[in-house]
């Protein structure tokens, strides 16, 4: 059980790094997250289905995730539409582009394909329970991902688009044109959420369309939920708390899952807890404010 | 260096709201000028400042810098020669990240690339000039922006934009939000860089001393035009006294903001 929640908080705290650099760093709300994870879904089961190898899949999943992004950021940059419209004009259009690639079907079923997983299963046969390699393989992955997302923030570039979301004003005066550091910044989110959509598909051993809906509150209630395990400005202490709060995040949704039917609840009420966890987080953080 | 040529800008152009901030407006900066503008509020000084940045456009006419059309050039881009502090002490830096980030993205202007720039010779050099600001900076490279005071702030700001190494740089009444005495340490070390850095400056203020005393020429602003432009000898002549009864005869009005009699 324990292995369960903290590899579904590591598949899916690929996605929260995504939603966290949109939200938090970008101070752009970007909704194409619920179209972008079944995105990188989809192209990961039907290239495994093709029997191409996964790290090329992989690359590809990623690239299909920074164009989302980037079609996000044009429309926002260059119509002038309010951020939120554009990622929802995104998302929309994704949901028919996901089916197209799922070949006019709403999923794909892994169960008899080969993946990454059962790859790393079979691997360590012998000398590794199951559970245990599952988690290892993600811890694995998850740490090079934030690793790397870490120097990326560190550098030139990385710096000044943590400052984008804090200045806007300040990125203009040092003469870095803003709407390219959100093509990036999008860019760059939505193609760690595809990544996590890839391994999400082939962690549940199959592909649906409909499996990003609502996902990018999921992923805030994970950003929020960290935000209260400490306070840091290190990016690397911040990638940690997303990660932590996403493994938590599941592990309540877990809690909900399987003790839930003593209060009534059913797996379709999670929707309604996750925002209800949302609201909560949003008025402790407001009235710790009020304190301050 | 920055030359307008019969410049208007109109907002809400063809609307009931229809405002003309700027009209047909010359104006010719020398380089090595300090100018200094004056006028009430509304009188369209912080629209100029606008339209030499490049952040937002004329309705009509061209803004050239060192000869080189930039009428439609973003903002962006004419921030490689154009430096600029505004009244808020927010908007010069990033408040959420440490005094060393925000002055190694201020060190090289233009795209980032994905180096990593900062390192213990970088950290020197900023201390070097954090030293010289006399604030206790130099300390304090790895604290948070925002735990500075504004005065601090602005005077971050004010060394940022010098090590970028701007040809001309636009202080909206960067000085108007701090207290007295922080205003006076700025607007000293203002005084100080141009003079160091050969900078050449415009300084819009609310305080008609400030404007006399401080630069080379005074421009008096009023409903969207440069209604007084004095330099050279004239200028080191001005007194309040002489400035109210020149715009008294300009206008045949009196000022009616005292907010710039009263500073």
């Amino acid at each position: 059980m324990i292995e369960g929640i903290l590899v579904e908080g590591l598949v899916y705290g690929l996605m929260v790094l995504g939603v966290f650099i949109t939200f938090r760093v970008l101070d752009f709300p970007d909704l194409t997250v619920d179209g972008s994870f079944p995105l990188g879904a989809a192209i990961m089961a039907v290239m495994l289905v093709n029997n191409i190898n996964p790290f090329i899949a992989l690359i590809v999943v990623f690239a299909a995730g920074v164009s989302a992004g980037a079609v996000t950021a044009i429309i926002h940059n260059k119509l002038k539409v309010p951020n939120l419209l554009a990622g929802i004009l995104t998302m929309t259009m994704l949901y028919s582009i996901n089916i197209r690639i799922l070949n006019n079907r709403a999923n794909i079923p892994l169960l008899k394909t080969e993946t990454m997983i059962s790859k790393a299963v079979d691997m360590t046969e012998g000398f590794l329970p199951e559970s245990i390699a599952i988690l290892l393989l993600f811890v694995i992955i998850v740490a090079v991902f934030k690793t790397l997302l870490d120097l990326f923030f560190h550098t030139d570039l990385g710096l000044t688009l943590g400052a984008m979301g804090d200045n806007e004003q300040m990125v203009i005066t040092q003469g870095v044109n803003p709407e390219i550091m959100k093509i990036i910044g999008l860019g760059l989110s939505n193609g760690l959420v595809a990544l996590s959509g890839a391994f999400a598909a082939q962690y549940l051993g199959f592909a649906d369309v409909n499996m990003g809906i609502g996902i990018v509150i999921t992923g805030l209630a994970s950003v929020m939920i960290g935000e209260f395990l400490f306070h840091s400005s290190k990016i690397s202490m911040l990638t940690l708390r997303v990660l932590l709060g996403a493994i938590i995040f599941k592990g309540i949704m877990y809690i909900g899952r399987f003790y839930g039917y003593y209060i009534n609840m059913t797996p379709n009420d999670l929707k309604l807890i996750t925002g209800i966890l949302i609201i909560i987080s949003l008025v402790i953080s407001k009235s710790k404010k009020r304190v301050n | 260096m920055v030359e307008i040529k019969k410049v208007t800008k109109i907002f809400g152009e063809g609307t009931v709201n229809e405002n003309k901030a700027i009209g047909n407006t010359d104006l010719k900066v020398e380089s090595g000028d300090f100018i200094t503008i004056i006028g009430s509020n509304g009188a369209g000084k912080t629209t100029l400042f606008n339209l030499i940045s490049g952040n937002i456009f004329p309705s009509n006419g061209k803004v050239l810098i060192n000869g080189r059309d930039v009428t439609k050039v973003p903002e962006y881009k004419r921030a490689k020669n154009v430096g600029r502090i505004f009244q808020n002490t927010n908007l010069g830096t990033a408040g959420q990240m440490t005094i060393e980030d925000n002055m190694i993205i201020a060190l090289t202007k233009g795209f980032k690339g994905l180096k990593r720039s900062l390192n213990n010779k970088k950290r020197e050099f900023f201390k070097e000039h954090l030293k010289n600001l006399d604030m206790g900076l130099e300390d304090r490279l790895k604290d948070n922006v925002g735990l500075l005071s504004g005065g601090q702030r602005q005077a971050m700001t004010l060394l940022m934009m010098v090590l970028s190494k701007p040809d001309l740089i636009l202080l909206d009444e960067h000085t108007a939000a701090l207290d007295p005495k922080n205003a006076q340490i700025i607007l000293d070390l203002t005084v100080k860089y141009i003079d160091e850095y050969n900078l050449t400056t415009m300084m819009i203020t609310h305080n008609m001393k400030h404007a006399i005393k401080y630069g080379n020429r005074l421009l008096m602003m009023d409903k969207g035009e440069i209604i007084l432009d004095v330099g050279g000898e004239e200028k080191k002549n001005l007194t309040v006294d002489i400035l109210i009864e020149k715009f008294h005869n300009i206008r045949n009005k009196d000022l009616e903001n005292d907010e710039i009699l009263l500073s």
